[in-house]
């Protein structure tokens, strides 16, 4: 993680916990992902589980975080919910029910008929996950021509419309250029435009800022918290930054080798994080109010040193407070303590309050203070956009 | 784009600068000079001292490429010595080219219209039934020797099945009125639609056996292409749109597939005169591959000069036509 990352934490205390954003949680779930399980098989090759049993809930209009280190299964997981995994090397198993409706039993064209209409995503990359050589009107307006059968005059005065909602300048002209012509920035925020374009309940976004400049990743942030609560939208987070969780998420939850090893509501997770993942992630977060010479605490070792969780926690080769039953048992997904239901934990060990506290680790005030630019940042980025970086 | 073309005309006429100056040099180091190469081996002494100082080869040699470059300038390339003795030059080049143009387009449009789909397809379907037996065709289709493809569909299809004239571009039995040379097109500005029809038939199995080896070409690199472009992010958001299979094949993975193709199939199309002096031959189809094999055997340089000109001004003007389209279709070059 780095300090750019964090830097571009928007405004941290406003957003998620505004009433409204953070959905009904009575009303039932829009989307509920039971047991999901995403394994590739590839010939000579041990079949690997990338998603291994993984199980969260996403309620109408709520925002929710998959948190983890590169490798750990998060893309996998969105990729699995919008079934966009290729056939034959993969095997998903599970439930994803979106509004009562198993994704995962659905024909191939009913599939495709909910995609972009429903639920929608956004990916990491924005340059290419535009088509280099289609308008980008055409590129936005196709959404409209498919699911909600308008022309394809009508579908671009649309499109116009669209990318004028999510900042871009001079729509009418943007509508006729290419991807290469505007910056990364605009390039994201056209994407979200397709994405959002049919009022999709479920957006799920991949790392959508990771590619981009600092200043311009918390313009786009505070764009989709905008959007996604003036629509009403529920949005799935992928990040693997801390500081983005803390500017957007309601309930976070934490991967390790394709299973959550921690879930809790925002505001929980950074007070109590109990896992010794979790406490790590956090450690590892650069802070403006350290001490000089401090060093941050990288976790030690890397995602390829995991045990299989059959042999008892995959965390175990990394984790400073490893017990013998760790490597004996593997530690269920169970609540932390009974007073507080919602927060579940898989450790045999868990990191005790007092020692956060000690640490200086509690709160979202430390990450907030390793992005205090971010409150400066975000009055940016309600300003006019990047027009700056237009053209390249 | 104005400027991009008038450079790419700069560098056609260099081109053909020096290509005159090969051909320049190569006629004065044949047996016997370019009198021989203009008047043959049995000219009489008398003659060939005339012709020698007609065309001032008793003159210094920059004057003497001076000149040829004056006569290659006016088309005036001497008289044809064997391929159709008496007539210019030029005009049996004027005489054949529309025939070898109709191949041409036959070829390609052959190529084209199986290559592009299949490689579609087998890339769509990898390691499916229609991949390896695509994959195996068009490495026989490159392996085979056109000549002898050639001979294999004469056999087959025009002399045991009878189904398609064996040789030559029309049936002696029709009297086709002639417009532009280009006996399809004739027959259709005529209306005389059987004449059309006739060509047509003629066309068919030199087509395809000419076209056997771009139509494999295309196939590979459309099918390559494909492979790379369905791997593509942009088409994963496509997916995630929810676009049919029909909007994601044609906009998203074709539009961005071809592009390499149009180079490709820009290159085949040097490659076809090539294939084209086999094929006519095999095919008695007078054009100007069977022209450039007569011309070789005997020995009509003038002849052989228009060829040699005409073929790579070709192939350098389709080279040239094929970056501008390039330049067309693709935005990112357009647009910088
Ligand atoms: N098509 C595939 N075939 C085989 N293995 C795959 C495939 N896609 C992903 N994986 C593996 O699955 C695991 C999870 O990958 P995933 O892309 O979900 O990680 P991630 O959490 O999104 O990481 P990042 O932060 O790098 O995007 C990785 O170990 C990856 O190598
Ligand atoms: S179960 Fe053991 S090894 Fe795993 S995170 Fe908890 S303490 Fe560490
Ligand atoms: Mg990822």
């Amino acid at each position: 993680m780095t300090r750019t990352s964090s830097a571009a934490t928007p405004d941290l205390f406003a957003g998620p916990g505004a009433p409204g954003s953070s959905g009904s949680r009575g009303a039932g779930p829009l989307l509920s992902v039971q047991d999901l399980h995403v394994q590739f098989r590839r010939r000579g090759v041990e079949p690997f589980d990338a998603v291994d049993g993984v199980s969260f809930d996403v309620a109408p209009g709520q925002t929710v975080g998959l948190v983890g280190e590169s490798g750990c299964g998060k893309s996998v997981t969105s990729l699995a919910i919008m079934r966009l995994l290729a056939g034959r090397t993969t095997r998903v198993t599970g439930r994803v029910d979106f509004e009562g409706t198993d994704l995962l039993s659905l024909s191939r064209g009913e599939m495709r008929d909910r995609r972009g209409r429903d639920l929608a995503m956004i990916f990491q990359d924005p340059l290419s996950s535009l088509n280099p050589v289609v308008p980008l009107g055409v590129q936005v307006g196709e959404v409209l021509q498919r699911h909600r059968g308008m022309r394809r005059s009508a579908a671009l005065r649309e499109a116009a419309d669209l990318l004028d909602q999510v900042g871009i300048p001079d729509p009418g002209r943007r509508i006729k250029e290419y991807a290469h012509q505007l910056s990364g920035g605009m390039r994201q925020r056209a994407l979200i435009a397709m994405a959002l374009a049919c009022r999709p309940r479920l957006l799920i976004a991949d790392e959508p800022t990771t590619a981009l400049d600092v200043t311009i990743q918390a313009q786009i942030l505070s764009l989709l918290r905008s959007l996604v609560s003036d629509h009403g939208t529920a949005l799935i987070m992928i990040t693997h930054d801390l500081g983005v969780v803390a500017g957007l998420c309601d309930e976070v939850n934490v991967l390790y080798a394709g299973r959550v090893v921690e879930r809790a509501e925002r505001h929980e997770l950074f007070e109590r994080p109990a896992h010794p993942y979790t406490h790590g992630l956090l450690a590892s977060i650069p802070r403006l109010d350290a001490a000089a010479g401090e060093r941050l605490t990288p976790i030690r070792g890397s995602v390829s040193d995991n045990i299989p969780w059959t042999h008892g926690c995959a965390f175990a080769p990394r984790c400073e407070r490893e017990i013998d039953t760790c490597r004996q048992r593997t530690p269920e997904l169970v609540p932390h303590d009974e007073r507080r239901g919602d927060h579940l934990l898989r450790c045999h060990n868990s990191v005790p309050l007092d020692q956060v506290v000690a640490e200086g680790l509690a709160g979202p005030g430390h990450v907030a203070r390793a992005g205090h630019e971010a409150a400066v940042l975000d009055r940016a980025a309600t300003g006019p956009a990047d027009t700056a970086g237009g053209t390249r | 784009m104005l400027r991009y073309t008038v450079r790419r005309l700069l560098q056609l006429v260099l081109v053909l600068v020096v290509l005159s100056l090969l051909l320049f040099l190569w006629l004065r180091s044949l047996p016997g000079g370019p009198v021989t190469a203009m008047l043959g081996d049995r000219s009489t002494p008398d003659k060939r001292a005339e012709l020698t100082s007609v065309l001032g080869l008793d003159q210094p040699l920059m004057v003497q490429y001076g000149k040829f470059l004056g006569r290659v300038a006016h088309g005036n390339f001497g008289q044809s010595t064997g391929v159709a003795p008496g007539d210019s030059a030029i005009g049996v080049f004027a005489d054949r080219f529309p025939a070898t143009v109709e191949l041409a387009i036959g070829a390609l449009l052959f190529a084209l219209v199986f290559g592009i789909p299949l490689g579609y397809l087998a890339a769509r379907r990898r390691g499916g039934w229609l991949d390896n037996a695509g994959v195996v065709t068009s490495l026989l289709g490159v392996a085979v020797p056109v000549f002898f493809l050639a001979f294999l569909l004469k056999y087959i299809f025009a002399v045991k099945l009878g189904w398609l004239p064996p040789s030559g571009r029309q049936s002696p039995d029709i009297d086709a009125t002639r417009v532009t040379g280009f006996f399809v097109l004739d027959g259709l500005l005529t209306r005389e639609w059987d004449a059309s029809w006739d060509a047509v038939k003629h066309l068919i199995l030199p087509s395809i056996a000419l076209g056997t080896i771009p139509f494999a070409v295309i196939f590979r690199i459309t099918r390559s292409s494909v492979l790379d472009v369905q791997n593509e992010d942009f088409i994963r958001t496509a997916e995630a749109k929810g676009l049919t299979n029909r909007t994601i094949r044609s906009r998203h993975i074709l539009r961005n597939a071809l592009l390499p193709v149009v180079t490709v199939t820009g290159l085949q199309v040097g490659a076809l005169l090539a294939g084209a002096v086999l094929t006519e031959k095999v095919f008695a189809f007078p054009g100007l591959g069977e022209a450039l094999s007569i011309a070789f055997t005997k020995k009509d340089y003038p002849v052989l000069q228009v060829l040699i000109l005409a073929s790579a001004t070709t192939f350098v003007l389709v080279n040239m036509l094929v970056d501008l389209s390039y330049a067309v279709i693709d935005p990112r070059i357009r647009t910088s």
